[in-house]
């Protein structure tokens, strides 16, 4: 495109965008002195700032595709974080600088920064989690938070009734989230796509709804309080200590995830889904047990929830059912697909990201779901696969067996 | 080997199998012709259990099996080549085989058998840890052929395996499927639009038209038959 086609072309635009806003952000009516107030000047900021954006775009998808060698790019492993952290020679002392600063993170922060990081943590795992159900197996679950839910009322509840204290419970959350997955995986099985998303929605509303109005069983909306921290061998913790150590729990329950998914990611079964989510048809043919595989995923991404509602009920003392509401699993989702669907570190990054920019972005509190949706809507248009792609390890044989066998032949 | 009695499958309230009735026997290459729509693709969609029949049996070695799930049909010796390759596109080539040994836990073997299907097809060796999605069509097939076999079928499933393929490579294909025969104990089930190429490598061949067999015999007889001269090999 030549530049005059250019410049015209983001004259239209800025126009269009001129004539859109005029409404809103031109016309304002003085209801206290009945007047029409005509700001001007701000449509001048709309028209200049559309104009030089239009223009950066069209700059931008002019070199995109006006270059071949770079649209083949795309379908390499052109993501740059990534192959960066791929490279050995970095990764090494990338991960052991990690590891430092998130050892020495509580000693350097206050313990209000160090809660906040918990948090981002927990959301590492829950993204972790969904990534096997959403990720590997390509079943969109919109209703994971149930899950958690479900991990956090049983750490309360069975607290509550039977004094049962943290480390008995934690396993249990996580065996009752899965076994909650298991109920919902068996009359869903059927089901893809579309069609699985609206009934996973349901799910977790309905999850929602018993907890707020079964005010027997859950004690409805007022929730219930006074859920003990996790104990330390049997000291006696303040507030302080007790949130760097659940701090360190939480460190280690994210490696122990990142681990845990690793393994799954790279192992049979972990292949077996992503298969599921490529053809079914063909999964089927290879003798691959659609239901139980399904199941699996299902099962295998839930018990992390269930395990992280436990740590959430620890964490903050209280459960009521305002903490599970859509809002939370969309937020998990949008750590999925914004960090990139299979990807770790990927998740990793989109957990900080949406967890902890809202938390130090403060100031700007009035249009955090706004910048939400433009960063939403700017990573799927440039970087639809996430900010990191999934990129999974390979394989070789090693001694070159195979090779042998070929030259034989 | 592999026995059909009347077996009668829908989709739904369409009747697209209106009573088959064959038998595959051990070792030998049979092959099913037929137009679109004649029911050839859901004859072995219902024998892997994909779309279960709804009556008549299907017997495998004796045994029915028309009441049993996919994978443990897979798990008795029937493995398919789906139709259009199907192949798992992210997944790369030794991978996608790997899922064809879903169900198999022999190590040793696994690595044996990969050998030899790399020995069939050298191209997926060297495109080993390729993703399975770039592959040329042709390669797609041997893939899906290869992943198939990984599975150590004793009953070979091949759904049009020539479809969109250049005659040269259809030709290498239909090698192949010779020598998978000759070589091993696997007996093989050939739909195909392809007659002409069909008859070459099948010892005997079943002829659909609408959901019901309308002929069998000997390759060489359908070869000469009037009928299937006039309406599949177009002679």
């Amino acid at each position: 495109m030549t530049f005059r086609q250019e410049m015209k072309k983001a004259l239209l635009t800025s126009a269009w965008f001129v004539f859109l806003t005029f409404p809103i952000l031109v016309i304002r009516v003085n209801t206290i002195e009945n007047v029409i107030e005509w700001r001007w000047l701000n449509m001048m900021w709309i028209a200049a700032g559309s104009f030089i954006l239009s223009l950066l775009w069209s700059f931008y998808f002019g070199r995109k595709t006006g270059d071949p060698g770079k649209k083949t790019e795309a379908f390499a492993p052109a993501d740059k974080a990534g192959s960066l952290f791929r490279n050995p020679r970095f990764r090494m002392p990338a991960l052991v600088l990690t590891a430092l600063f998130a050892t020495a993170f509580p000693f350097l922060f206050s313990v209000y920064q160090t809660s906040i990081m918990t948090t981002a943590l927990m959301y590492v795992v829950l993204g972790l989690g969904l990534n096997i159900i959403v990720g590997l197996a390509g079943l969109l679950n919109l209703g994971y938070v149930a899950f958690y839910a479900v991990g956090a009322y049983s750490y309360a509840l069975l607290h509550y009734h039977f004094g049962l204290g943290f480390w008995v419970v934690l396993p249990l959350g996580g065996l009752l989230a899965t076994l909650f997955a298991i109920l919902l995986g068996f009359p869903v099985l059927r089901l893809r796509g579309d069609y699985l998303a609206i009934v996973t929605l349901g799910f977790g509303e309905i999850v929602r709804l018993i907890l707020e109005n079964w005010n027997e069983f859950s004690f409805g909306p007022s929730g219930i309080s006074n859920i003990p921290r996790p104990g330390l061998l049997g000291l006696d913790l303040n507030l302080d200590t007790a949130t760097i150590y659940l701090y360190y729990l939480m460190i280690g329950l994210c490696l122990i995830t990142i681990f845990v998914f690793g393994r799954i990611r790279d192992s049979r079964i972990g292949r077996a889904l992503i298969a599921l989510r490529e053809d079914e048809i063909a999964c089927q043919a290879m003798g691959i047990d659609k239901a139980r595989t399904k199941l699996l995923a299902f099962a295998l991404g839930s018990t992390w929830a269930g395990l992280m509602g436990v740590i959430f009920a620890a964490k903050t003392t209280f459960v009521n059912p305002a903490s599970f509401t859509f809002l939370e699993s969309a937020m998990i989702l949008s750590i999925v697909v914004l960090g990139g669907m299979g990807s770790i570190l990927g998740v990793v990054l989109g957990a900080f990201l949406l967890i902890l920019l809202p938390e130090y972005l403060r100031a700007f509190s009035d249009y955090r779901m706004l910048l939400f949706g433009t960063t939403m809507v700017i990573m799927m248009i440039f970087r639809p696969q996430g900010i990191i792609t999934g990129i999974r390890r390979t394989y070789q044989f090693r001694g070159g067996s195979i090779d042998g066998a070929t030259a034989g032949k | 080997m592999l026995e059909l009695n009347n077996v009668e499958t829908f989709y739904g309230n369409i009747m697209a199998l209106k009573g088959i009735t064959l038998k595959v026997y051990e070792g030998e290459i049979i092959t099913l012709i037929g137009a679109n729509g004649a029911g050839k693709t859901t004859t072995l969609m219902s024998i892997s259990g994909i779309v279960p029949p709804r009556s008549g049996e299907i017997l495998f070695q004796g045994k029915p099996i028309h009441c049993l799930s996919p994978d443990e049909i897979v798990a008795l010796g029937i493995s398919q080549v789906p139709e259009g390759r199907r192949i798992f596109p992210q997944l790369s080539v030794q991978e996608n085989l790997d899922m064809g040994a879903f169900l198999r836990r022999d190590t040793a073997g696994i690595r044996k058998d990969l050998d030899y299907v790399f020995g069939l097809f050298p191209i997926l060796a060297q495109r080993r840890h390729q993703a399975g999605g770039t592959l040329s069509g042709g390669e797609q097939q041997m893939l899906a052929i290869s992943r198939s076999l990984m599975a150590r079928p004793r009953l070979l499933l091949l759904d049009e395996p020539s479809l969109g393929l250049a005659p040269m490579m259809v030709k290498l294909i239909f090698q192949v499927i010779g020598k998978i025969n000759g070589e091993g104990a696997t007996t093989i089930f050939l739909v195909e639009q392809n007659a002409n190429m069909a008859m070459q490598v099948a010892h005997r061949g079943y002829v659909m038209e609408n959901g019901r067999i309308a002929l069998s015999g000997t390759a060489s007889e359908l070869l000469h038959d009037e009928h299937v001269k006039k309406a599949y090999l177009g002679i």
